[in-house]
């Protein structure tokens, strides 16, 4: 079963949260018992929406959280227990891409000392020209011209601060990455390229992914499986075709119908749709 | 019949002398009474530029260097102030994109409705306020009464964004500038603020310029639209022709480059960079032929 690089078992995050008349604190439950499997090679789309969980979950993946119950395991190693110390020689296995590349770029570095600084942090590639190699070589696999290695994010496109924060991401050889939203910011042009960029990485490296997006077209383009998520639970998990062709859960259903394809479709305005009496008015977002 | 908007050949410009740059090169179009036209582009090309002209909202260092915007036949550039600010926000209404920033914060949401009615309609406090219910229950807002207590940040995005449609529709405006008003909302939620848009409008008889990136949206509640880039009115027409025979390859390149739930990934094209480019060598021969033009 070495196929599988990461999986998690009844995986659950809750918070401390002050509530109700008292003000008693009360246990609010972000993820909920949930089991994924992510094959080696294969990407894994999670999507849900604002509310369903799915940044905590992708933080829970990439321990950037610590799971309330349950158990993540990466390559055979359970993870979801350990302690900073222990996870740290993981860390460079395990990436995670941002969704907003303007504040997680570091304003005040060049391209080309942010493209390497993990590799410093790491303690690999000693030697400055090495790195500076390094960098170039990154710029190149993601598509950036070799010039930008020592410009400033201010100074690039919202395209390529994207791209440059997947160059940081790949910078370690990573063997799984978490992409958080990435092209959600980005104008329906850039984003078909950075789509494109990522599948092309994919069947070059070998990358294991997931690929956390509210927008279930987009997923389509990248993902062989998907699994969607509600109030923190898994309520709908297979491979992409089959999710397309076949949505079984109600919610699947309703996120499908509500995507307005770019066709004219008389009446579907007048349509309620399956609306679920949770969005019909919820409280603070 | 008079358009609800005329905008002929409109050039704004962003600075002054030397270091000034075009932002809308010469845009014209048309929104009928009753109608709603998309206005679609991507980042930069102009679109939130011309419904904040429209709006009389440029920023300060912008300025409209040719062209008339004319709202019922009326010139908005030539009117006087006084004139112009008796019509916004009440014959010319703007829905925002975020809902999150575009109420504000420290007062209760009927303070922000009810000062609308107020000021507009010369509304007692108490008039107003059951105004307000009756708008917010137009929207599909339950419990309005409570609802009208709540400070913003205790209402989800989704509600929020309905409460800026029922201000933009609370004085009858003939027209109403959309800018962007689902972006930021989860697709289910969008679906039902388009819905709650299409309802108003037919209420009310609204024109609609509704601006937007998303082709999905267009499609679904413009009857028209108006494709720009860089400035310029690329293509336009009945939504239903140009989704169908697209006749710009920009537009052809967008439909390629949009995501669809109901394809398989092998459809996706990217925009082709050269095009990208082409246009703007386009828009910027245009700068150089107005700079050369006396004025």
């Amino acid at each position: 079963m070495t196929d599988i690089l990461l999986r998690t078992g009844s995986l659950s995050f809750a918070y401390p949260e002050r509530a109700g008349l008292f003000r008693r604190q009360i246990m609010r439950d972000v993820v909920r018992r949930v089991d994924l499997a992510v094959l080696r090679g294969s990407v894994l789309g999670l999507v849900g929406e604002s509310g369903s969980g799915k940044t905590t979950l992708g933080r829970l993946l990439v321990r950037l959280l610590q799971p309330t119950s349950g158990g993540i395991q990466f390559d055979g190693i359970e993870i979801g227990g350990l302690g900073e110390a222990e996870m740290r020689p993981l860390r460079a296995r395990i990436q995670m891409i941002f969704q907003d590349p303007q504040s997680s770029l570091n304003p005040r570095l060049r391209l080309g000392v942010t493209l390497t600084r993990p590799l410093q942090v790491h303690g690999r590639l000693k030697r400055r020209r090495d790195r500076r190699d390094r960098a170039a070589y990154l710029l190149d696999l993601v598509g950036l011209p070799a010039g930008l290695i020592d410009r400033y994010p201010h100074e690039l496109s919202g395209g390529q601060r994207q791209r440059a924060g997947i160059a940081r991401a790949l910078a370690l050889e990573p063997d799984f990455i978490v992409a958080d939203e990435i092209v959600s910011g980005l104008d329906v042009s850039t984003q078909a390229h950075i789509l494109l960029l990522l599948r092309e990485l994919r069947a070059r490296l070998g990358l294991t992914m997931v690929f956390i997006s509210h927008d279930l077209s987009v997923v389509r383009v990248l993902c062989d499986d998907v699994a969607i998520l509600q109030h923190g639970e898994v309520v709908e998990y297979g491979p992409v075709g089959r999710i397309f062709s076949a949505p079984q859960h109600a919610y699947t259903r309703q996120l499908l119908a509500a995507i307005p394809l770019p066709d004219v479709e008389p009446g579907w305005l007048d349509d309620p749709g399956p609306i679920a009496p949770s969005l019909q008015q919820g409280s603070a977002a | 019949m008079t358009a609800a908007l005329s905008v002929q050949d409109l050039h704004v410009a962003i600075g002054r002398g030397a270091t000034s740059a075009n932002v809308l090169r010469g845009i014209s179009l048309e929104v009928q009474p009753g109608e709603v036209r998309g206005l679609v582009g991507e980042s930069g090309a102009g679109k939130s530029m011309l419904g904040r002209a429209v709006l009389g909202l440029l920023p300060a260092n912008a300025t409209i260097a040719a062209g008339s915007i004319s709202f019922e036949g009326r010139d908005l550039v030539a009117m006087p102030e006084p004139e112009r600010r008796s019509l916004f926000g009440r014959r010319i209404a703007l829905i925002p994109q975020d809902p999150m920033t575009s109420l504000n914060p420290v007062k209760r949401v009927g303070a922000q409705v009810s000062i609308l009615l107020r000021h507009h309609l010369g509304l007692s406090r108490r008039d107003a306020l059951a105004r307000a219910a009756e708008l917010l229950a137009e929207v599909a807002i339950r419990e309005p009464g409570r609802v009208l207590g709540l400070y913003p940040h205790e209402i989800s995005g989704g509600m929020r964004q309905r409460v800026l449609i029922a201000m933009a529709f609370a004085c009858d405006p003939t027209l109403v500038i959309a800018d962007e008003p689902t972006t930021a909302l989860d697709v289910t939620v969008q679906r039902q603020v388009l819905q709650l848009v299409e309802r108003l409008r037919q209420r009310h008889g609204a024109a609609i310029l509704f601006v937007t990136h998303d082709l999905g949206v267009v499609a679904k509640i413009c009857r028209t639209m108006t494709v720009l880039h860089a400035g310029c009115v690329l293509e336009e027409g009945e939504t239903a022709d140009v989704l169908a025979k697209p006749l710009h390859p920009y537009t052809r390149a967008l439909l390629a480059a949009t995501p669809r739930a109901d394809r398989p990934a092998e459809a996706l094209r990217p925009v082709p960079p050269a095009l990208i480019d082409s246009l703007w060598a386009e828009a910027h021969r245009l700068d150089r032929l107005s700079a050369m033009a006396p004025s």
